[in-house]
């Protein structure tokens, strides 16, 4: 980070606003006139804005928190490394990424390659994931001992990713999975010649490790996507969650052209000490804290 | 109908799947970044003991079992059911021959024998660790004959052929480990 000029920050973990993602169970504190705010499931929001203001390249290293997700590889409350880069494209990113990564885990020797998300799902189930329907997916499934009724799309496609997909990526490798399917965008710019998802994902072996975009810059983009979480959220019987408004203006007002990524820190601390489970590098997990 | 939620999920609960009662085995917990999140398992159907694999969309409920396991006292065999009861309350059980399953070989009246109710009728039976049973029959064993390896088939009064040391004879009690149907040791009248 030195090295590169970014700089830390250290953003306010509570926020009176909530993310919207429906996929994402934002927890909450109340202070003691009974006002909710809301721990961040990452620090985006607060970077984006400190982005927006000025700030240059950032970086944030930190907790932050999902609830309901506990297991092997997740902890509600973790740590998160998340940076932007003004100016340079997702893709250097991408390689960027692998490059810290592979600093982290030096004493370990590691391919790196860059594979699109169609080309991924292509080598593994021989179905292009962009256009195959529910039916074509439910069958792929099926194949490989998944059979569930009720799945959505987007539902198939993640459950196929992160059991089959993933499970064939080589286990000395960094693989960089690039081009998301634009219903999977959350933040990131969708290239409107492709239809896909300026978005990127490195794992280590079948461990996803970062998530990463060319950031959406568009105030009234943003707006709508949010609109369209908001939505969906009561669609599914869920409680609603205030929209960050401060966000929308920062971005209205002008966030420079970037892209940003979020790193697991706790996975990149497994793969680095080889632990079997989380708990292995938590001072105490979930359960005993 | 009691449920549970996916993520109460953990090894050793019991839950109704298809009709059936299965014990979890292995829960794992699987989600993409930013995605829907699953808890992909592996169950052992406790009237099978099949073990399969299912998986689940998180936040999905399934029905509970009422299973769990009690210690009952073996009484007698009438027919094909093994009757069993509650030390406490004296009520009695009868197991079938698909719940009794090996345990049957082992089962001398008053041993102590864990069993797996679903709804309160037996699933399984399993017999104790240890029994001592006398043997009922078995060739007279010829000093220094090592031909058979030093051991011979010896039937106790249970049914049960198991391998003995030459030098036991019919009426003598020993101790067998029933998990691997080993003989342990003579035991002392």
């Amino acid at each position: 980070m030195w090295e590169r000029g970014i700089l830390e920050v250290d953003v306010p973990i509570l926020s009176q606003a909530a993310n919207t993602d429906p996929n994402l169970e934002p927890m909450a504190c109340q202070d003691p006139n009974g006002e909710l705010r809301y721990l961040h499931t990452s620090p985006e929001f607060a970077m984006k804005r400190l982005l927006a203001a000025g700030s240059g390249d950032i970086y944030f290293l930190g907790k932050a928190f999902r609830g309901g997700e506990s297991g092997r590889f997740h902890n509600p409350e973790f740590t998160l490394l998340e940076f932007y880069r003004i100016g340079l494209s997702y893709r250097d990113l991408m390689a960027e990424v692998a490059n810290l990564v592979e600093i982290a885990l030096e004493d370990r020797v590691l391919a790196i390659r860059e594979i699109s998300y169609r080309d991924a799902f292509r080598d593994a189930l021989r179905i292009n994931p962009h256009t195959a329907t529910v039916a074509e997916l439910a069958v792929a499934g099926g194949e490989r001992g998944l059979s569930l009724d009720t799945l959505q799309r987007d539902q198939w496609l993640d459950l196929l990713m992160a059991t089959t997909v993933c499970s064939r990526f080589p286990t000395n490798a960094i693989t960089l999975i690039y081009d998301y399917p634009a219903s999977q965008a959350a933040l990131a710019e969708i290239d409107p010649r492709g239809g896909v998802a300026l978005r990127f994902e490195a794992y280590v072996g079948a461990l996803e490790l970062a998530n990463g975009y060319q950031e959406l810059t568009d105030g009234q983009e943003l707006t709508a996507r949010l609109d369209s979480d908001k939505r969906c959220l009561l669609d599914q019987g869920q409680a609603p969650r205030p929209i960050d408004q401060r966000l929308i203006a920062a971005q209205c007002a002008g966030l420079p052209s970037c892209s940003g990524v979020a790193i697991g820190v706790d996975r990149l601390l497994m793969l680095a000490t080889r632990a079997a489970h989380i708990d292995a590098v938590l001072a105490f997990p979930w359960a005993r804290a | 109908m009691a449920t549970y939620s996916t993520n109460e999920f953990k090894a050793g609960l019991k839950i109704i799947l298809d009709g059936d009662p299965y014990s979890i085995v292995e829960n794992e917990f699987v989600k993409p970044g930013k995605g829907q999140a699953f808890n992909r398992v592996r169950v052992r159907n406790l009237k099978t003991a099949r073990v399969v694999e299912k998986t689940f969309k998180s936040g999905e409920s399934v029905e509970a079992a009422d299973v769990f396991e009690k210690d009952m006292q073996y009484l007698y065999k009438d027919g094909d059911f093994c009757h069993f009861m509650d030390m406490e309350t004296f009520e009695q059980l009868p197991a079938d021959a698909a719940a009794v399953g090996d345990a049957g070989k082992w089962l001398k009246e008053e041993d102590v024998c864990t069993l797996t109710l679903w709804n309160g009728v037996p699933l399984s039976v399993t017999p104790p660790n240890f029994v001592e049973l006398a043997i009922a029959q078995t060739d007279p064993g010829v000093r220094g004959d090592t031909s058979g390896g030093g051991i011979k088939p010896a039937t106790l009064e249970t049914g049960a052929v198991v391998r003995v040391p030459l030098f036991l004879n019919a009426n003598e009690v020993i101790r067998v480990d029933t998990r691997s149907g080993e003989y342990v040791s003579r035991v002392k009248s």
